[in-house]
């Protein structure tokens, strides 16, 4: 029997997960250090569970890496994929930063002309 | 003034900033192609086409560094002086397609204009994802703290 097998599209998966605010939370709080899932699940007012099932996406997106020391599971943030993101989102920036300083630039003269 | 960006939805992009003009000038820079023509360029030559209609088409041509970028869309639900609806596609992209709601609020004299632009697709924001990848390997963490801060907004 054949096996189809679905390679996952990893921008996809990103914007995705980042579509929710408890995994931006998680993701913000791993910016700054690595933890433990045990640390993590305490730092959230939701049950374990969910912090695991959020876990699981954000790793599935390549967000983050999790790794298991004897007893310790740690967690960290994977810098690649937002990079992509935040580049991406940037340029939307940039692009706009750029179109509405001339437009201020424009209005302040046309309110000069127009007393 | 800066802009704020927030992405509320995985296919949503929300922009928001603040221009220190009464909102009847600042709908009129958005509406009117002699208007348009001077600043959505951003400083390069740009040539206009709209037909700000319901259902009308519009068409933009940026003019820079010796190559021309032309985009279009329609008009819809048109609310003077409130807000517009414009589709966007850039015609290199065609077919991908998305859709822009423009909102004017104004308080103090000063005009905040809000956007929000939907892609129709997971597909479309890939692709404006892909094409925007090029510089990614210069952003820093920076961006990054900054782009997590916003997206929480």
């Amino acid at each position: 029997m054949p096996v189809s097998i679905t390679v996952p599209d990893p921008i996809d998966g990103v914007f995705a997960a980042l579509a929710d605010p408890t995994r931006r939370a998680i993701l913000a709080r791993l910016a700054a250090g690595e933890t433990t899932a045990g640390e993590l699940a305490g730092a959230f007012p939701i049950s374990p569970q969910a912090v695991s099932k959020h876990l699981n996406v954000l790793e599935n997106a390549g967000l983050i890496v999790r790794t298991r020391q004897a007893q310790w599971r740690r967690c960290r943030i994977a810098p690649g994929p937002l990079r992509d993101v935040a580049a991406w989102v940037g340029q939307y920036r940039q692009l706009w930063e750029e179109r509405y300083d001339a437009l201020d630039d424009y209005l302040a003269e046309q309110q000069r002309e127009k007393p | 003034m800066s802009i704020t960006v927030t992405m509320p939805t995985d296919t949503t992009l929300v922009m928001t900033r603040t221009f220190d003009a009464p909102r009847d000038l600042v709908w009129a820079a958005h509406t009117e192609a002699a208007h348009l023509r001077r600043w959505w360029g951003r400083g390069n030559p740009l040539d206009v086409e709209i037909d700000f209609v319901n259902g009308g088409k519009w068409r933009f041509v940026e003019h820079a560094d010796g190559t021309e970028h032309a985009f279009r869309g329609e008009y819809r639900d048109i609310d003077p002086p409130n807000g517009y609806t414009w589709t966007f596609e850039y015609e290199p992209m065609a077919g991908q397609i998305a859709v822009e709601r423009y909102e004017f609020t104004e308080s103090g004299g000063r005009t905040t204009v809000t956007s929000t632009t939907t892609f129709d697709s997971k597909a479309n924001r890939d692709e404006m994802a892909q094409s925007g990848m090029e510089e990614g390997a210069e952003q820093s963490y920076r961006a990054l703290d900054t782009l997590l801060a916003e997206l929480r907004g």
